[in-house]
């Protein structure tokens, strides 16, 4: 201590202006370098939606709202009718059923970890669950084509077909031939990617419950399941929808491992067992051999995934927002 | 430290000396024949000291960079019209074969076993034939054995030059198809599921019963897969093999065809294999860089002469000698140097 009062004595009144004027600019300077860092995302994002704009305005002029809900994508027709009903339905459905699956299963396995694990079986799980986070998609692609959808072909899908033949509307979801590519092969694969994003952030957010809470509600006879829906699910109930829109974020703009079991098809059928396609998919098969109106209809359906996340995210801080708020009365 | 030497010494050559000295041939296209490129400019690298920097990003990216001048040639599985060569001022040839087959998984029918004709594969790809003992199918085919199982209809799903080829071959042999689909790099598919790349396709029939698709004669070949015969416009069934490939070639009139426009499939004679392919090379006549133009066709002359059997190892089917004399002569005539 001594010796630090003996500096600033010696130091002088005029040297401390300097010294600080010195410390202002070092904050100036960071201030502004980390300001500029988060303005370029905006920079960033803007010139990629002006570039979209740009590259898919022919498509835009040609088409119009039509590509919306028109279901033919005939690139080799003169002149070529696009539309993006056909990716745009399989895009939702995959997410759909991919997080139909993983949202439960996910939040399981994380109550398992946080609630009713056994202290040793904890770091196994918790890193095959990262494990998962961390295989490339192209694996899980193939992985689908070659292991996932033949045991799907061979197994699973006659199965259901036969059981839902003949009754209404599930009859025509489950309806066969059952394939190996198929939008249900890709949203399992979707769902088994995902499973990590949702697992380990609400793993996170469960360990963020005040111990007092928990053991308060322990205390007053609340079984482990009422403990997590009464006590543990809506304190941290932001933390999961935010874990949960990751996911739903990566499932509805993954490419690779869809475009390898899907099938590639651009018809709607009303079957899950039937092949379909993804935007991601479609862009991503047919835009290297692509030119003219094709071209820009692919960078039309890229801006149109840009859009659909966009929205999805949106409506999600919206509902997130509405929740806080009824909690909040 | 060796790839800052290359630059320096380009560097240096190009600011001291005015004779402009060899440079790699840059060019970029077709994904088809990436292989027996990179493999030919290995072996010319080694014979010559020059390099060639092939990149393999599609026809279209190829046709696209060649009008854009950033590469000294373009390499495009579908030929240009002669009108859009003469519009960009370009000069086109084929430079070497491939052939697609149909392939199957049937159990208990062996590789070349199965004969289709175009019409018939044609209303498989339609979704007009739906089961394998369907009677067109056996009226080709009296002493197999079918199934009377479903068909499952194998395609690719990426834009690719053999999809063109194949569909191009489907219009010719059935004005259904040609109303109905077309031909394209990427067209709407009536029935089927899409596989990615050859080896998607492949990969998918092997797994597949009761399957058919249709891939490189290249990647039949290595995967043992069971390719068909195929009845060709003379109306005689012929099997995949290199003579037929070669016969194709040699009997399509390409001293005819400006440009060398020709689509190789549905050839006339007798042992021509309906479905072949060149992929070609595109040149700008009148080059900004003369030299770096005169470097690509010394390569492309070597390739030629040098290159026949590198091109068979990889399954690739060279030119026939007639056909190269005539480049030959195309070269002298259209590329200024």
């Amino acid at each position: 201590m001594a010796v630090q009062s003996d500096i600033v004595d010696d130091a002088g009144p005029y040297d401390r202006a300097k010294a600080l004027s010195a410390f202002k600019l070092g904050d100036v300077t960071f201030y502004w370098i980390t300001r500029l860092s988060a303005i370029s995302v905006l920079l960033i994002l803007g010139g990629i939606i002006l570039s979209l704009i740009v590259g898919a305005f022919p498509a835009m002029k040609e088409y119009g709202f039509a590509f919306l809900w028109t279901q033919r994508w005939a690139p080799s027709a003169d002149p070529p009718v696009l539309g993006a009903l056909g990716p745009m339905y399989g895009t939702l459905v995959t997410s759909f059923i991919a997080m139909l699956i993983a949202i439960p299963v996910g939040l399981g396995i994380a109550i398992f970890l946080t609630e009713l694990c056994p202290q040793w079986l904890r770091r196994p799980i918790g890193m095959a669950i990262e494990l998962l986070a961390g295989i490339p998609s192209i694996i899980y692609g193939m992985w689908g084509f070659f292991v996932l959808g033949p045991f799907l072909a061979n197994t699973f899908q006659p199965f259901m077909i036969k059981i839902f033949d003949g009754v209404p509307v599930l009859g025509a979801i489950f309806a066969g031939p059952p394939s190996y590519l198929s939008l249900f092969n890709a949203a399992l694969i979707l769902a088994i990617m995902v499973l990590p994003f949702i697992t380990s952030i609400s793993v996170d957010v469960f360990k963020t419950v005040p111990p007092v809470l928990k053991e308060a509600a322990y205390g007053v006879g609340c079984t482990t399941w009422e403990v997590v829906r009464s006590v543990v699910i809506p304190y941290t109930r932001v933390g999961i929808i935010g874990g949960v829109m990751l996911a739903l974020g990566r499932a509805l703009g993954e490419t690779m491992a869809v475009t390898f079991i899907i099938g590639n098809s651009f018809r709607i059928s009303s079957s899950i067992f039937a092949p379909g396609t993804t935007i991601s998919a479609a862009i991503a098969s047919e835009f290297a051999e692509s030119d003219g109106l094709h071209q820009s209809g692919l960078i039309l359906l890229g801006l149109l995934l840009f859009v659909l996340t966009f929205f999805v995210l949106a409506g999600a801080r919206l509902m997130l927002m509405r929740l806080e708020k009824k909690a909040g009365k | 430290m060796n790839f800052i030497k290359t630059i320096v010494a380009a560097g240096l050559v190009a600011a001291t000396t005015t004779a402009a000295f060899a440079a790699d041939i840059t060019g970029a296209g077709a994904t088809f024949p990436f292989p027996i490129y990179s493999k030919w400019a290995d072996a010319y690298k080694k014979e010559t000291g020059n390099g060639l920097n092939y990149q393999s990003i599609g026809s279209g990216g190829g046709i696209k960079q060649i009008q854009a001048k950033t590469v000294t040639f373009g390499a495009s599985d579908a030929p240009l019209k002669a009108e859009q060569l003469e519009k960009d001022g370009l000069a086109q040839w084929p430079m070497v074969m491939g052939a697609i087959v149909p392939v199957v998984n049937l159990e208990g029918v062996k590789a070349g076993e199965l004969v289709f004709d175009g019409e018939t594969l044609a209303n498989i790809y339609l979704g007009k034939i739906t089961k394998w003992d369907d009677a067109a199918i056996k009226k080709l085919n009296p002493n197999v054995k079918l199934p009377s199982d479903a068909i499952t209809v194998v395609r690719r799903s990426d834009g690719s030059g053999t999809t063109f080829n194949f569909t191009n071959y489907l219009s010719k042999a059935s004005a259904d198809w040609k109303s109905k689909v077309g031909e394209g790099t990427a067209v709407e598919w009536p029935v089927g599921v899409g596989a990615k790349g050859n080896e998607g396709v492949s990969g998918n029939i092997s797994q597949t019963k009761n399957s058919i698709g249709y891939v490189e004669y290249a990647y039949a070949k290595q995967n043992k897969l069971t390719y068909t015969g195929l009845v060709n416009k003379a109306g005689k069934p012929v099997q995949p093999t290199v003579e037929a490939f070669q016969a194709a070639a040699s009997n399509a009139d390409w001293a005819k065809a400006p440009g060398y426009y020709v689509i190789l499939t549905d050839q006339p004679g007798d042992k021509s294999w309906p479905i072949t392919a060149a992929t070609f090379i595109l040149m700008h006549k009148d080059a900004t860089d003369k030299a770096a133009s005169q470097e690509a066709i010394k390569f492309f002359r070597w390739a030629f002469k040098n290159g026949g059997k590198a091109a068979e190892e990889l399954d690739y089917i060279p030119m026939p000698d007639s056909v190269v004399q005539l480049i030959e002569k195309t070269w002298a005539a259209e590329i200024k140097s």
